[in-house]
């Protein structure tokens, strides 16, 4: 399958890619690892006019520590988050979920900052940001705002980025004492979650969220509520769906999804210690 | 647009249009057709090359991303006098193949799991192969090759 024809465009600063996006509007797409838009592009459900590679931007591959908190550079890749010994012990959340995207050919490609900028509820990374409390950072032509990643994620596929933004980094409050746990439930190694949920408990706050359950990465607010008032993890975890409104597909009916959650949610809230 | 890559030691630039594909540019273009295309959707590793060292999905990435880095397919694998690399070899002795279509994607992939992580365990083998569909199922034999390179 070959993508609708588009004009190539290949930047090497974050203001030669700032440029490209005024000048096209929303007909320009930034492309990254490339290991979603690629895909949809192939299957012509997206047909940008220009593409504009951001591939070369070395400056923004990078894991930092800066006033506890971990800073990641949006062209960081999979492969390079989830070996990374800063991710490992202050946000070992991160560190899993990135580990199960995909398998080692997709992790070397794929990027954090073009996983969250695709916005797909199905996506592993998302939901352990939001369980973490992470901000995004995204440069446009007025410079930089910070946009917490609660509010970031606004739609299916939708995000708060405007046509002449692009993301360009993420803020990660450090944990290194959090217990956590990452569920992940599929049927074949390599495929998306059917349902998946991230869990993170540290100095008595919890953060909980859950993939594929919404049509955003979505956080089981009622579930940290429980928490919050004292409720174990098989009472935290009955209050798992609660305000979710997940499909049904060839792989699960809705039911059998909200059933996912609650199980999949005790698991973790367990393996994090509740 | 002029693409070039060093495809297994050998500097080669095409004409090709920005929608090419890197699988496509390797068969069509540098006419390296060891290189297989199976599901065409990043799923099945058929398709799995070394970019600057590391395994990649080349029906995932555009030739044009990549212009100017170094590729290795299955072709540049073995020495020049036909000596196979060890894990070509191990595959061979352990019969890691019936069918032979994944084969290509899979040497490719295994050897840069290898190359990753010296001392892999079953388990990590197993998982690391988690892209690669064998669809003769013939998963066993393949996982005994790359401990044996692995142990090696």
């Amino acid at each position: 399958m070959i993508p609708a024809n588009f004009d190539y465009l290949r930047v090497d600063s974050v203001e030669g890619a700032l440029e490209a996006l005024q000048e096209h509007g929303d007909e320009a797409k930034l492309i990254a690892g490339g290991h979603s838009l690629l895909p949809l592009m192939k299957f012509r459900l997206s047909a940008p006019a220009y593409l504009v590679d951001i591939n070369r931007l070395d400056d923004l591959k990078y894991v930092r520590e800066e006033n506890g908190s971990l800073v990641i550079g949006a062209l960081t890749r999979h492969s390079d988050i989830e070996a990374n010994s800063l991710v490992k012990e202050n946000a070992g959340l991160l560190a899993s979920a990135t580990h199960h995207v995909g398998d080692p050919q997709v992790r070397h490609r794929g990027t954090i900052g073009g996983a969250i900028a695709h916005g797909d509820p199905a996506s592993d990374i998302p939901s352990a940001l939001l369980a973490l409390n992470a901000t995004v950072v995204v440069t446009g032509p007025e410079g930089t705002r910070d946009i917490p990643i609660d509010d970031f994620f606004v739609g299916f596929l939708e995000t708060d980025l405007k046509d002449d933004e692009m993301l360009t980094q993420i803020k990660v409050p450090s944990v290194p004492d959090a217990k956590w746990s990452f569920q992940k439930f599929n049927r074949r190694a390599q495929d998306w979650a059917i349902v998946g949920a991230s869990v993170l408990v540290n100095n008595g706050q919890s953060g909980v969220s859950l993939v594929n359950m919404h049509s955003t990465p979505f956080r089981a607010t009622a579930v940290e509520e429980a928490i919050a008032s004292g409720a174990n993890a098989k009472e935290a975890s009955e209050q798992a769906a609660i305000g979710t409104e997940p499909t049904s597909d060839i792989n699960a009916s809705v039911e059998y999804r909200k059933h996912l959650a609650r199980v999949l949610v005790k698991r973790g809230l367990e393996e994090a210690g509740l | 647009m002029e693409v070039t890559l060093n495809i297994n030691g050998v500097e080669q630039s095409h004409d090709v249009e920005p929608r090419t594909l890197l699988v496509q540019f390797i068969r069509e273009s540098a006419g390296l057709t060891g290189t297989n295309i199976g599901c065409d959707t990043s799923s099945c590793g058929a398709c799995t090359v070394h970019l600057n060292g590391e395994s990649i999905k080349s029906c995932t990435v555009l030739a044009a991303q990549v212009d100017g880095m170094e590729v290795t397919t299955i072709e540049g694998l073995a020495q020049s006098d036909g000596t196979l690399h060890p894990m070509q070899q191990a595959f061979h002795e352990c019969h890691a193949l019936q069918c032979g279509y994944c084969t290509p994607g899979m040497v490719m992939a295994c050897v840069s799991l290898v190359e990753e992580n010296q001392t892999l365990t079953e388990d990590e083998v197993r998982e690391g192969l988690e892209g690669n569909l064998c669809r003769c199922t013939g998963y066993h034999n393949i996982v005994k090759a790359v401990l044996e390179v692995s142990e090696a």
